[in-house]
C-alpha cells in the first residue's frame, strides 16, 4: 500500500478534526477531502477510517455509492453532463458519447493529459435548460451535439480556464 | 409496554406494543414466510420484500419485518394478493442468484431455497442480466461468492456487532450493489480475522468456510497415518447436524463416527487443552514473579491473535507465547507420539475438526511448523463439515453407540480441557492449575463461576497463598478492545486476560452447525438468544463427570514431562509447544 505524503497526511487530519464533534460526520468529511484534496483514494480512506472509527469498507461503500467523490484524482476541468430525466429525453445521452468521442474517455474517466474529466451527473436541478452541461461548476444550458466539439477547444485554449 | 388488540387473519390476538408484524404473528403462531427469519436486529433494511402482508391502515402491502402493529390492526397472511407479492418478491432475487443449488454447500441450510419451496417461486420467471460476481478463494478459511449474495447485510451487522470491525460492507450502487472488503479485496487482502461469523449468519452461499475434505480424502488414498482430533466445542454441538437438540453432549457418538471414518487414531484435543495449561500457567506464574510483561494475555483463538496482529501489534509481547491446544497436541503427535509408535511423522497426516474457521488459517502459519517445516497439523475441517463427512460415508450418526476416545500414550484429558470451548473455560482452566502451583494444595472448590457467564466482560480477584491474582475475559473483538485499550493506557489492573475471537467462545464459533430458527421447528422461539448457554451446559456437564478435574493430575500429561519434555517452559517444551507471532501484518496489502 502506498503511503501518503506527509502534507496530505496532516491535511485530511485537518479535515476530520474539523467535523470532531459531529455525530455523524463522514459525508462531511468525505465532500470536503473531494473538494480540497481533490479525490478520495484507499490511503485516505484507511486514514479517515482511523480518525472516526467508522470501517474501512463502510467510507468505500459511501466513496463508490455517490458520483460526486471521486476514488482517482480528477481532470483540470471536470465535465458533467446531467443525465437526469429531463435532460436525457432532451438528448443527454448524444452530448455525453459526443464528448466521450472526442475525449477518447469513458464517463468517469479522466484524459491522458489530465486536462478533462468526463462525468455523468444524475438530476442537478436544472431542468428548465435541459440538456445541462456543468464544467467545473459553470453551467451551459441546452447544449446542442454540435457544439461540443468548440466547448472543448475553448477549453483546451485556455480560455475559460 | 402496554397490550394492544390485533387480528391475524380475523381472529383476535392481545399482543405488545412496539412489536412488529412479523414478531407478533410469531407470537400468536403464525411464522410469515421472510428470509430474515429471527435474525435479531442484523438485517433491518427490509429490501428483500419477502414477508409482505396486508394490514389495514397501511398503503399497500408492507414488510412486516419493520412494520409495527398497531391497536385495531388486522393483518392478512394468507390473501391471494399477499402470496403472490411474496412469491414474486423471492423470484426477483432468484432471478439475479447463481442457481446452481445441486453444487452448492448450503444446500440443506439455506434461507433462500427454503423461501423459494415456501412461496412456490417459479423458474426463471425474471430472466436477464445478473451483477457482475467475485468469486474470492484466496484465504484457506472463508470463501466469498457474490453470486450467491443477496444483500441483506447480516455479515456486515455481525462483524459491526461482534468486533467492531466492520470488514464488510456495501458497494457501489443500485444493480451493480455488491458486499465486499473495501474495494472489493479478498479477505487475504484486508484485515479480516476469518472468524468466520459473517459465515454463520449468511442465509445463502454467498459467504461459506473453505472445505478442507478433499485434503483428507487425498491423504487416505495416499495411505498416510491419518489420525484425528476433536476440539472441546464439537462434542456439544455435532449433534444439530442430525438433528438433535441443541445442547446436546454428543461426545461419544462423534467419537463412533470417526472410528468409523477410516481414521487411524481418534484423538481429544483435550489433552492438547491441558498440555496448554500446563505451559501457560508456568508461563504466567515466571512472568508474575520474574517481572515479565504483564498482562499476559491467552493465545488459543486465532481469530484474536490475529486480530491482535492487524490491530495492537504493540501488544504481541503481551501475548502467550503458547501455541494453541489442538497446535501443541498435533506437535506432540509428530513427535513423542511418533517416536513411541516407530511411525515416522512425514508419513502422518493430522486432523483437526475445529468449530472455527480462522483455525484453517492458523494450522497454514510457517510458525507453527517444526524445524523441517513439517506443520503440526495438515487440515483442518468445521464442526459442518464433519457432518457433512459423516452423512457422505452412510453413518446413521443418531443409532451410533457410544465409544471413547483413543488414549494410548496420549488423548487422556480432564474437565479443564473440557470447558476451553466455552468463554472463561481457559482462565478457569488455567487457574485451576495456578492456584495448585502457587499454593501447593488442590482447590476444594474447582468451579469458578465468576469467569462463566456471557457478558462481554468478565473480571475476578483471587488470592491464592498470600498472592492477588486479578483476572479480566472477553470475548468477540468489541470487548477485547477496551481491555486491550487500557493496557496501551497504562491503566491495565490485571495480571491474565483470556480472550477468545468469537462472542461466547468456541461453542458459537464460526465453524459450528448453523443456528436457523427456520430449520430448528422444535426449538422455542428464543433460540438465538440461549442456543451458547444450551452448548455451554453441554461442556460444563461433561468437565462435571471427568474424575480429574484439573490439567495437571491428567496422568498421561504427568508421564509425557516425565519421560520427554523435562517440565513446563523447558527447552524442549519450547520447541515444541511455543510459537512467535507477526508484527508486520499490513492491514491492506
Amino acid at each position: 500500500m502506498a503511503q501518503l505524503q506527509e502534507a496530505a497526511v496532516k491535511q485530511i487530519t485537518a479535515i476530520c478534526d474539523r467535523y470532531k464533534g459531529e455525530t455523524t460526520p463522514l459525508m462531511m468529511i468525505l465532500s470536503d477531502i473531494q473538494k480540497e484534496y481533490g479525490y478520495i483514494p484507499l490511503e485516505v480512506q484507511e486514514l479517515v477510517s482511523a480518525k472516526t472509527g467508522i470501517s474501512v469498507a463502510e467510507i468505500y461503500g459511501v466513496v463508490t455509492f455517490y458520483s460526486f467523490f471521486s476514488l482517482t484524482p480528477k481532470g483540470k476541468y471536470v465535465i458533467g453532463c446531467c443525465l437526469g430525466t429531463a435532460c436525457y429525453v432532451k438528448g443527454a445521452q448524444q452530448v455525453i458519447d459526443k464528448f466521450s468521442e472526442i475525449l477518447k474517455i469513458k464517463p468517469g474517466q479522466t484524459t491522458e493529459d489530465g486536462l478533462f474529466t468526463l462525468d455523468a451527473l444524475r438530476c442537478i436541478g436544472a431542468c428548465g435548460i435541459a440538456p445541462a452541461v456543468q464544467i467545473n461548476g459553470k453551467v451551459y444550458p441546452k447544449m446542442a451535439v454540435n457544439d461540443v466539439p468548440k466547448l472543448i477547444e475553448e477549453y483546451k485554449g485556455g480560455a475559460n480556464g | 409496554m402496554s397490550k394492544i388488540n390485533i387480528k391475524i387473519e380475523g381472529i383476535p390476538f392481545e399482543v405488545e406494543e412496539g412489536m412488529t408484524i412479523l414478531e407478533a404473528a410469531r407470537e400468536c403462531g403464525f411464522e410469515i414466510p421472510s428470509l430474515c427469519a429471527y435474525n435479531h436486529g442484523e438485517c433491518s433494511k427490509a429490501s428483500c420484500r419477502v414477508c409482505l402482508v396486508e394490514a389495514t391502515g397501511a398503503r399497500g402491502l408492507v414488510a412486516s419485518c419493520v412494520y409495527p402493529v398497531a391497536n385495531g390492526m388486522e393483518i392478512t397472511i394468507s390473501s391471494p394478493k399477499a402470496t403472490a407479492a411474496r412469491r414474486t418478491s423471492v423470484e426477483l432475487l432468484l432471478s439475479n442468484h447463481n442457481k446452481n443449488c445441486q453444487q452448492c454447500d448450503k444446500n440443506g441450510k439455506c434461507e433462500l431455497l427454503h423461501v423459494a419451496k415456501l412461496t412456490g417461486a417459479r423458474d426463471d420467471m425474471y430472466v436477464g442480466e445478473k451483477t457482475e460476481t467475485t468469486v474470492d478463494m484466496l484465504t484457506p478459511s472463508i470463501k466469498r461468492d457474490t453470486s450467491k449474495c443477496v444483500l441483506c447485510g447480516r455479515c456486515i451487522e455481525r462483524c459491526k456487532n461482534a468486533h467492531g470491525l466492520g470488514i464488510l460492507g456495501f458497494e457501489k450502487r443500485g444493480f451493480k450493489t455488491i458486499v465486499a472488503p473495501a474495494e472489493n479485496r479478498s479477505f487475504a487482502n484486508s484485515p479480516c480475522i476469518l472468524c468466520g461469523q459473517c459465515v454463520s449468519v449468511c442465509p445463502t452461499g454467498a459467504l461459506m468456510e473453505v472445505s478442507d475434505i478433499d485434503k483428507i480424502d487425498a491423504a487416505m488414498k495416499a495411505g498416510k497415518y491419518v489420525v484425528v482430533q476433536t476440539a472441546p466445542a464439537v462434542r456439544a454441538a455435532i449433534g444439530e447436524e442430525f438433528d438433535m437438540p441443541i445442547g446436546t453432549l454428543a461426545t461419544g457418538k462423534m467419537v463412533a463416527a470417526l472410528k468409523r471414518l477410516g481414521f487411524k487414531k481418534v484423538f481429544d484435543t483435550n489433552f492438547g487443552a491441558d498440555l496448554t495449561i500446563m505451559e501457560e500457567a508456568t508461563e504466567l506464574l515466571s512472568r508474575i514473579t520474574e517481572g515479565g510483561v504483564l498482562p499476559m494475555i491467552t493465545s488459543c483463538s486465532p481469530g484474536w491473535i490475529n486480530y491482535c496482529e492487524y490491530n495492537y501489534p504493540d501488544m504481541i509481547p503481551h501475548l502467550s507465547s503458547c501455541k494453541s491446544p489442538h497446535e501443541m497436541f498435533g506437535a506432540i503427535l509428530k513427535s513423542y507420539y511418533a517416536e513411541k509408535n516407530g511411525i515416522d511423522p512425514k508419513d502422518m497426516f493430522v486432523v483437526s475438526v475445529m468449530p472455527c474457521t480462522a483455525k484453517k488459517y492458523e494450522r497454514q502459519r510457517p510458525e507453527l511448523a517444526n524445524k523441517d517445516g513439517l506443520a503440526d497439523v495438515d487440515a483442518v475441517i468445521t464442526t459442518r463439515e464433519l457432518g457433512k463427512l459423516i452423512k457422505r460415508s452412510g453413518i446413521m450418526f443418531t443409532k451410533l453407540p457410544d465409544e471413547e476416545f483413543d488414549n494410548d500414550i496420549v488423548g487422556d484429558y480432564t474437565g479443564a480441557g473440557v470447558i476451553f470451548g466455552v468463554t472463561g473455560g481457559v482462565m478457569e482452566a488455567a487457574l485451576r492449575t495456578a492456584a495448585y502451583k502457587l499454593t501447593g494444595k488442590e482447590l476444594k472448590k474447582v468451579e469458578l463461576n465468576d469467569v462463566r457467564g456471557f457478558e462481554g466482560i468478565k473480571e475476578a480477584t483471587y488470592e491464592f497463598a498470600g498472592k492477588t491474582v486479578k483476572v479480566a475475559v472477553a470475548h468477540g473483538m468489541k470487548y477485547a478492545k477496551v481491555l486491550l485499550d487500557q493496557i496501551r493506557a497504562g491503566k491495565s489492573e490485571y495480571q491474565f486476560i483470556e480472550i477468545m475471537g468469537c462472542p461466547g467462545g468456541c461453542i458459537a464459533g464460526g465453524g459450528q452447525p448453523y443456528v436457523k430458527p427456520c430449520f430448528l421447528p422444535n426449538e422455542g422461539p428464543d433460540i438465538l438468544d440461549t442456543y451458547k448457554e444450551k452448548r455451554a451446559k453441554a461442556l460444563y456437564a461433561e468437565d462435571e463427570s471427568r474424575k480429574e478435574r484439573c490439567s495437571h493430575n491428567n496422568p498421561q500429561i504427568i508421564a509425557l514431562y516425565k519421560d520427554y519434555l523435562g517440565e513446563p517452559n523447558s527447552h524442549k517444551a519450547h520447541e515444541l509447544l511455543h510459537t512467535t507471532y507477526n508484527e508486520h501484518r499490513e492491514k491492506f496489502n
